[in-house]
């Protein structure tokens, strides 16, 4: 039987890291293959060589049994081989079929479009992946968005398909359609690896697994049947990891955040949030589930001060309802932003700039007008020291760091304000395993500090793991509060998708 | 693994601190091919350019009164640069700073002290600049006009008030006596000058001179340029203190803080509380501030009156850019550059007339130079960029075996 790709003994050297140390992988036709590691630890860096973006430094690459050398991503195109990447590459005014065509030589001189979006139909009808190919782009919702992607590699004769972590971006009703398409390509004899790690997803759609650490592959090819979450866990990292994070019990104190009857448009001037209200309690943690996109940004946004609205929202008694977000921060309002790299953190400033964004006004690292580095950088230390921050000193710009321990940053600094009230949004996501951990355990620390947390999540595990209460959100309007006890993901999954939960005492007692 | 991260990142700073060389080197080696087609000895040519400029007391006394307004209109470039806007109108808020000086300074005359008309007149052209660089930047923060194409229009509004009032409200009644109408200024009382260093050391009881102490060589030079009559004047030290400043406001106060968070990410420090808006429009004042006393320092220091506005700001508002991109936009990093870059523009008035090649070949010099130094900047950021990704990797793999 011959695979469908062959990477034998790939060596990859960037300077200084060994990125891939001496990798095997096989991939057969017609499966899928998930590729699992925690971030870093060279998935992408091995795909990128498949689909020639970078070229290996030792090892021998096999197309269907032919040996190949790709120079640029041209080559590996040519030789069937796509790759979907996470972050999508499409020109956001252009239609669906001028973004497939995008590069190509035919059509050559005229656009003769209507033919090729028959043709593109044509495509999607074979492996399910609907999308109007008169649509622009810009129309399109990410899942879409990511259908143009795939479509993008098939047109080009792509039968391996190489997705980097396809999942992260899509609700999970978009993942189970991105797993029938998968399936349905597979069937036609395509074949797929499936770069993530979420370790449920994996179990559950492919066929075989390779594991790689630090560079290193630790599981190659083991038959993906019979694997648990666990067992890929301890591959991933190396040792055994606690996996649901277990919080206490604890009763609630007083009402710290009330939001009533808010409403507020998004970035396109759409109403966002409809007449939204919500209370969240001292020590307790309330949960906003919802598909990406129906308010829970925006929601975030009116609370900390970073969006106007219509509506009251009270912190303590305190309105602060469309003022600057510095009234927020000074009522207590600490906030885990959704983007951590471009909300969360300023990426050219060093880690101690990072973390004195929000104290240094008073003492001890400033004094309203003149900032105190040693004292600053003391406190930058502490924090790394008490957060276990990894990086080789407190100097080293924010960019530098990892997702995880740049997240770890942001909370150390949020965590370090004492907040009354604490709104994270997607405080884990893109995270791996053994980061996951430890932010979710901050955040149980902070519940039981007496802070009232307000959680936006699209990973409904999470959400069921630390919330007290989840609120569902659905067309910035709240469906309903239910208490995490007395449901389960299919009250709460009927619920995002537009159903309203019968008003119950439970609900509107608070 | 910490200790190859450290070492990895002082290496990149010793190539970034050598890139401006490089790009210097570069602009010359290609200027050389020009001057070669020009049939003109690329040797004979910068050896006029560099003994023209640095080795006799009236060539370095020029390249040092040539980079004091570099240096001033650079520090607010990095302001601006830092804060995440860009002046491109340095060049008018210089003019207008000049133009308020001399008219504070001919309005108040001699009423009061001389040192403290020179401070008012000098704070005029300062705020005045600092006005003049508000404006586009308030035009940025509430209407979002971009300040590239504001500052430059801003530009020809000062020119041609200049021109207007130097024709009319402001111009030597000598002028208009005379019948010859040239567009100038009465020239400023002399006790409004800004000291030189001659009369500083003169007062300071220097009053030998080289060859009276049988000094001689470049030694003789030195001790002439701060002793012997230059036209170098005491601009040169409120451009250097005025360094130090920008760099203690910019790295070591709250406000500077929160003018480089802007620039670096608005939105993280709209999140962290800061009124962005407000930093934009105050990092262009500043910016537009720094320019304005630089043509404060030009009309004190140096001419005394107000003339032709274009020829007051000789370009120094363009060339003060490339003199804060080449100092890495770092205030301290602007004083050596302006200096360098004054050189470039005396030594160039030098060997044109060393090797008879035109007036614009120096321009061109200067423009090679901005060309290698914006695309050495663009190739060292690559390089970070791809250093980033290694770094991260490395990042999580430390984190992983934890």
């Amino acid at each position: 039987m011959t695979h469908a790709v062959e990477m034998h003994d790939i060596v990859v050297r960037f300077p200084g890291v060994l990125a891939n140390d001496h990798v095997n992988f096989t991939l057969q036709k017609g499966e899928i293959h998930a590729l699992l590691g925690e971030n870093g630890a060279g998935k992408s860096t091995l795909m990128n060589v498949l689909a020639g973006l970078y070229k290996q430094t030792g090892g021998i690459l096999r197309v269907h049994g032919k040996p190949v050398s790709f120079n640029s991503p041209k080559d590996a195109i040519a030789a069937g081989i796509g790759m979907v990447h996470q972050h999508f590459m499409l020109v956001p005014t252009q239609t669906v079929t001028e973004n497939i065509l995008l590069g190509l030589d035919d059509p050559k001189f005229f656009l003769n479009l209507s033919k090729y979006d028959q043709k593109i139909l044509e495509l999607q009808e074979q492996f399910g992946l609907r999308v109007p190919p008169t649509a622009k782009i810009w129309q399109l919702s990410v899942g879409e968005q990511q259908r143009v992607e795939i479509l993008k590699t098939l047109y080009r004769g792509a039968n391996i398909l190489i997705m980097d972590e396809p999942t992260a971006v899509l609700a999970p009703q978009e993942i189970d359609d991105l797993m029938n398409t998968l399936r349905a390509m597979t069937e036609q004899g395509k074949s797929v690896i499936f770069i993530s790690h979420k370790l449920h997803e994996v179990t559950q759609i492919a066929d075989r697994v390779t594991v790689l650490r630090k560079g290193k592959v630790t599981a190659e090819g083991i038959d993906a049947a019979g694997l648990t979450p666990a067992k890929l866990a301890q591959l991933m990292v190396g040792r055994e990891v606690v996996f649901s994070v277990k919080k206490s019990r604890r009763e609630p104190g007083d009402v710290v955040l009330k939001v009533e009857n808010v409403s507020a448009h998004n970035k396109k001037g759409v109403p966002a949030l409809r007449g939204i209200s919500l209370s969240v309690r001292s020590g307790e943690i309330l949960g906003i589930a919802g598909v990406a996109g129906n308010g829970q940004s925006e929601l975030a946004e009116v609370i900390t001060g970073l969006r106007p609205c219509t509506g009251k929202i009270t912190v303590n008694g305190v309105d602060i309802a469309n003022r600057p977000p510095i009234i927020a921060i000074n009522n207590g309002v600490a906030h885990i932003p959704e983007d951590r790299g471009k909300v969360g953190s300023a990426p050219n400033m060093s880690i101690t700039e990072n973390t004195i964004m929000k104290n240094y006004r008073h003492a001890p690292v400033g004094n309203g007008w003149s900032i105190d580095f040693l004292k600053a950088r003391n406190f930058a230390r502490k924090l790394k020291k008490k957060y276990d921050i990894l990086a080789p000193n407190v100097r080293v710009p924010a960019r530098k760091l990892s997702g995880g321990n740049l997240q770890k940053v942001i909370l150390a600094r949020e965590i370090s304000a004492e907040p009354k009230m604490m709104v994270a949004v997607q405080p884990t996501r893109g995270l791996d395993v053994g980061a996951i951990e430890s932010i979710q355990t901050l955040l149980l620390e902070q519940r039981e500090a007496g802070a009232a947390i307000l959680l936006i999540s699209e990973e409904l595990e999470e959400l069921f793991t630390l919330s007290d209460r989840i609120a569902v959100i659905y067309e910035g309007e709240i469906m309903g509060v239910v208490s995490t006890e007395e449901t389960d993901i299919q009250e709460i999954g009927l619920m995002m998708t537009g159903s309203r939960r019968e008003p119950q005492p439970s609900a509107n007692a608070q | 693994m910490p200790k190859r991260l450290i070492s990895s990142f002082a290496s990149g700073k010793i190539v970034s601190a050598l890139l401006p060389l490089v790009a210097v080197t570069g602009a010359l080696l290609v200027g050389a091919l020009i001057l070669l087609l020009l049939q003109k000895n690329p040797v004979e040519a910068y050896s006029a350019m560099f003994s023209g400029a640095f080795t006799n007391k009236n060539g370095l006394a020029d390249t040092l009164v040539k980079a004091t307004p570099l240096l001033l209109v650079g520090l607010g470039i990095a302001i601006a640069f830092r804060g995440g806007v860009i002046n491109i109108g340095a060049e008018g808020q210089l003019i207008v700073g000049a133009l308020f000086t001399t008219w504070l300074g001919l309005t108040i005359g001699e009423r009061l002290p001389g040192w403290i008309t020179i401070i008012i007149a000098l704070l005029g052209g300062t705020l005045m600049g600092g006005f003049w660089g508000a404006i586009p930047g308030y035009l940025k923060a509430k209407l979002s006009v971009n300040e590239i194409l504001s500052t430059v229009m801003m530009n020809q509004i000062a020119i041609q008030i200049g021109y207007y009032l130097l024709r009319g409200p402001m111009i030597d009644p000598a002028e208009l006596a005379a019948g010859t109408n040239i567009p100038q200024s009465a020239r400023l009382p002399r006790s409004l000058d800004l000291p030189r260093f001659t009369d500083i050391a003169k007062a300071l009881g220097f009053t030998e001179r080289a060859k009276d102490l049988g000094l001689t060589g470049f030694q003789a030079q030195l001790y002439g340029l701060f002793v012997e009559p230059t036209r170098l004047h005491v601009g040169l030290l409120i451009a250097i203190v005025m360094a130090v400043l920008v760099y203690i406001f910019l790295w070591r106060t709250t406000i500077g803080y929160r003018i480089r968070a802007v620039g670096i990410n608005p939105a993280a420090s709209r999140y962290a509380g800061i009124n962005v808006d407000r930093y934009v429009v105050l990092s262009m004042g500043l910016s537009g501030a720094l320019a304005g006393m630089a043509g404060a320092v030009e009309i004190l220091g140096l001419h005394h009156r107000m003339f032709e506005p274009l020829a007051v700001s000789a370009g120094y508002g363009f060339s003060g850019i490339v003199a804060a991109l080449f100092g890495k936009l770092h205030p301290l990093g602007a004083i050596p550059s302006s200096i360098l870059f004054g050189g470039l523009l005396v030594g160039g008035d030098k060997m044109q007339r060393a090797v008879q090649i035109p007036q614009v070949m120096v321009t061109a010099v200067l423009g090679l130079v901005v060309l290698f130094v914006v695309s050495s900047e663009i190739w060292s950021r690559r390089r970070a960029n791809r250093r980033v990704s290694t770094n991260n990797s490395n990042a999580s793999e430390t984190e992983v075996s934890v």
